[in-house]
C-alpha cells in the first residue's frame, strides 16, 4: 500500500462523498429494499403490502416456468459464449502469422461492439424475417422446413444467439489475434521440430498460453449474455414464442413492470443478486489462482 | 511463410466481410421502397429511397429529440462517472482517513449490484425522488460504479510518490496537484474510460425503459421500438432500418474514431 502523502481532516471525505452518496441511494438502498420486498406481496388493489415471509420464494421454486427460464438463461449464455469463443479461437489460430495491417483488421472487426443489442436484434430480425428475409429465402432452396421464429421457439433462440454472437464476435477475434501475436514463434517452431502436428501444437501450447485471454473473454461474454441482452429480447422476441426466449432478467422485469407483482419480481432480483455474488467470488478466486497474467 | 500469410489474409478478410454483411444488408434495405423490400428474391443493391426513408423515420418518432436524449445520457453518464471515480480514487490513494477500508469495500460491492439485479426497487427509489421521466433519473443512478474507481486507483498507484512530495514541497495543495499534475497524466485512461462509458450509456436499454414513460424522454434505442413492424402492421422495414442506422451510427463512430483508447479501455475496465 502506498504511503498517504496529503493530510487533511475533511477533504478526503468530500472527495469520496459523491460516489458514496450515489452508491448508498441507488445501490444499497434498492438492494436492501429488494430483500425486504421479496418477503411481501401487493394487496389485490395494489395499495398496501402484505407480509408473506418466504412465500415468493416457495412460489418461484415451485414454478416450472421459472426453472425453464433458468435453463434458457444458462443455455443461452453458454452457447453465446462458447460458440463465439470457439469460432473466434479457431479463426485466430488459422490466421496466426505475423501479418501486416493488423491495426486495420482490428478496426474492421471491432465496430460491431458499438451496436446496441436491441439494434443488432432488429437487423437480424429482418435477416430472419419469414416472408422477406434473405436467410429463410436461401434456406427455402434447401429444405421445405419453415424457419419461422414467430412460431418456433428454437428458431427464435437461434436468432437471438446469432445477433448476440455477431455483436461480440469481432472483438473476441481481435483479442485472440492480439494474444497470439504475443506467443513467441520460436516456441511453436521448436514443438514443430520435435514432431508435434498442428493439432497437438494447438492443445499443448497455443491454448494454454491463451488461457488468460480466454478467461477474460469468457467472463466478459457471459456477463454480456446474461445481463445485457435484455434489450435484444425486449425489442425482438419479447420472451416468446411462448416463453422460449424468456431469460431471467427479462422475466424479473416483466413480472415487476408488466405484471406489477413487485414482491415476486423482487424475489427474482434477490436470486439474481446471489448468483452475481457467487460468480464474482468464483471469478476472483479463479483469476488469482489459475490464470497467469 | 508467404503461403501462410496469404491464408491469414483470406481468413481475416472473410471474417470482416461476414461481420459487415448484416450492416450492409440493413443499409441496403434502408434505401429501398416498400415494394422492393417485400419482393422476392431479396434485392441486395442500394436503391433510391434513402432520403425519403430517413425523413420518414426521423419525423415519425421524433428522432431529433431521441438522439439528443441519447447524447445527453451518454455524455452525462460517461463524464459523471469519470469525474466521480477520479475524485474517489484520488482520495483513496493519496489520503489516509478513518473509514477508508469501508469506503473501498462499499465501492467494490457495487460490482455485484448491476441494474438488472435490483429492477423494481431502484425504480421505486427514483420515483420517491420524483425523478421519473427526467434527465436526473436517466443519468445519476448510473454514475457510480466500481470499474472507474479501480481503473484510476490502479493507475495512480503506478505514479511515484516522489512526484506528489515534490509538488508538496513547491507548496501545491492536494487539489492543485490533482488538477495540474495527476489529471494531465491521466488523459489516456480518461479517454479509454470515456469510449467504453459513452457506448454503454448510449446503448443501455433496461434503465431508460424503466424510468421514462413519455416519448420525449425516451432514448434512441428504445424510442425506435414503434417503428419495428409487428405482424399486423405494414412491413415498412425500410423505415425501421433507416432508424436503426441512425441510432447505431454515433457509438460506432466513437469506437472507430477513438479505437486506440477503446482497446485500452476494454482491457483495463474488465481486469
Amino acid at each position: 500500500m502506498r504511503r498517504a502523502v496529503f493530510r487533511n481532516p475533511w477533504l478526503p471525505y468530500a472527495l469520496v462523498a459523491p460516489q458514496i452518496a450515489i452508491t448508498i441511494v441507488f445501490f444499497f438502498w434498492p438492494a436492501f429494499d429488494s430483500l425486504r420486498l421479496s418477503l411481501y406481496r401487493a394487496s389485490p388493489f395494489g395499495d398496501r403490502l402484505i407480509f408473506i415471509g418466504g412465500g415468493n420464494f416457495t412460489r418461484l421454486l415451485g414454478d416450472p416456468a421459472y426453472f425453464r427460464s433458468v435453463a434458457t438463461s444458462l443455455g443461452f449464455s453458454l452457447v453465446v459464449t462458447v460458440a463465439g469463443l470457439a469460432v473466434a479461437l479457431l479463426l485466430a489460430s488459422l490466421a496466426n502469422a505475423r501479418i501486416r495491417g493488423l491495426a486495420v483488421y482490428r478496426t474492421l472487426l471491432l465496430w460491431p461492439y458499438g451496436i446496441a443489442p436491441a439494434v443488432a436484434g432488429v437487423i437480424w430480425l429482418f435477416v430472419f424475417h419469414p416472408s422477406f428475409g434473405v436467410l429463410p429465402y436461401l434456406l427455402s432452396f434447401v429444405t421445405d422446413y419453415q424457419f419461422n421464429w414467430f412460431l418456433k421457439g428454437w428458431v427464435a433462440l437461434t436468432l437471438i444467439v446469432i445477433a448476440a454472437v455477431w455483436k461480440q464476435f469481432g472483438y473476441n477475434l481481435a483479442f485472440y489475434l492480439a494474444g497470439l501475436q504475443a506467443i513467441p514463434g520460436s516456441v511453436l517452431e521448436a514443438a514443430s521440430v520435435d514432431g508435434a502436428g498442428p493439432v497437438r501444437r494447438f492443445f499443448a501450447i497455443t491454448f494454454p498460453l491463451l488461457s488468460p485471454v480466454t478467461f477474460f473473454l469468457f467472463t466478459l461474454n457471459m456477463t454480456f449474455a446474461f445481463f445485457e441482452t435484455f434489450g435484444l429480447i425486449h425489442a425482438v422476441t419479447q420472451g416468446g414464442p411462448g416463453d422460449a426466449t424468456s431469460i431471467l432478467v427479462y422475466r424479473a422485469w416483466k413480472d415487476g413492470f408488466d405484471g406489477l407483482q413487485l414482491g415476486y419480481s423482487a424475489a427474482q432480483s434477490v436470486i439474481l443478486m446471489l448468483l452475481v455474488i457467487a460468480l464474482t467470488a468464483v471469478q476472483f478466486r479463479y483469476a488469482e489462482k489459475k490464470v497467469t497474467y | 511463410m508467404d503461403r501462410s500469410s496469404a491464408i491469414t489474409h483470406v481468413i481475416l478478410v472473410a471474417a470482416v466481410v461476414v461481420l459487415a454483411f448484416p450492416l450492409y444488408y440493413a443499409f441496403v434495405i434502408s434505401t429501398q421502397s416498400l415494394d422492393e423490400v417485400t419482393s422476392l428474391p431479396p434485392k441486395l443493391a442500394p436503391s433510391t429511397h434513402l432520403v425519403q426513408n430517413y425523413a420518414d423515420a426521423w419525423s415519425r418518432v421524433g428522432m431529433g429529440r431521441l438522439l439528443l436524449n441519447s447524447a445527453i445520457v451518454a455524455l452525462a453518464v460517461a463524464l459523471g462517472k469519470i469525474v466521480i471515480s477520479l475524485l474517489s480514487a484520488f482520495a483513496i490513494v493519496y489520503f489516509d482517513f478513518r473509514g477508508k477500508r469501508l469506503v473501498f469495500w462499499m465501492i467494490f460491492v457495487t460490482l455485484m449490484l448491476p441494474v438488472p439485479v435490483r429492477i423494481v426497487s431502484t425504480y421505486q427509489v427514483v420515483s420517491v425522488l420524483g425523478w421519473v421521466d427526467t434527465y436526473w433519473g436517466l443519468t445519476v443512478p448510473l454514475m457510480a460504479s466500481a470499474t472507474g474507481t479501480f481503473l484510476f486507483r490502479q493507475y495512480y498507484r503506478t505514479i511515484p510518490d516522489s512526484l506528489a512530495e515534490a509538488a508538496q514541497l513547491d507548496g501545491a495543495g492536494p487539489l492543485r496537484f490533482l488538477w495540474s499534475i495527476l489529471l494531465p497524466l491521466s488523459t489516456a485512461n480518461i479517454a479509454a474510460l470515456f469510449v467504453i462509458l459513452f457506448v454503454y450509456g448510449w446503448n443501455d436499454y433496461l434503465w431508460p425503459l424503466m424510468v421514462t414513460n413519455s416519448q420525449e424522454m425516451r432514448t434512441a434505442v428504445i424510442g425506435i421500438d414503434s417503428l419495428i413492424p409487428r405482424t399486423s402492421q405494414l412491413p415498412e422495414w425500410n423505415v425501421a432500418m433507416a432508424a436503426a442506422m441512425m441510432v447505431l451510427l454515433p457509438p460506432v463512430a466513437v469506437i472507430v474514431a477513438m479505437q486506440r483508447w477503446f482497446v485500452k479501455g476494454l482491457i483495463e475496465t474488465e481486469k
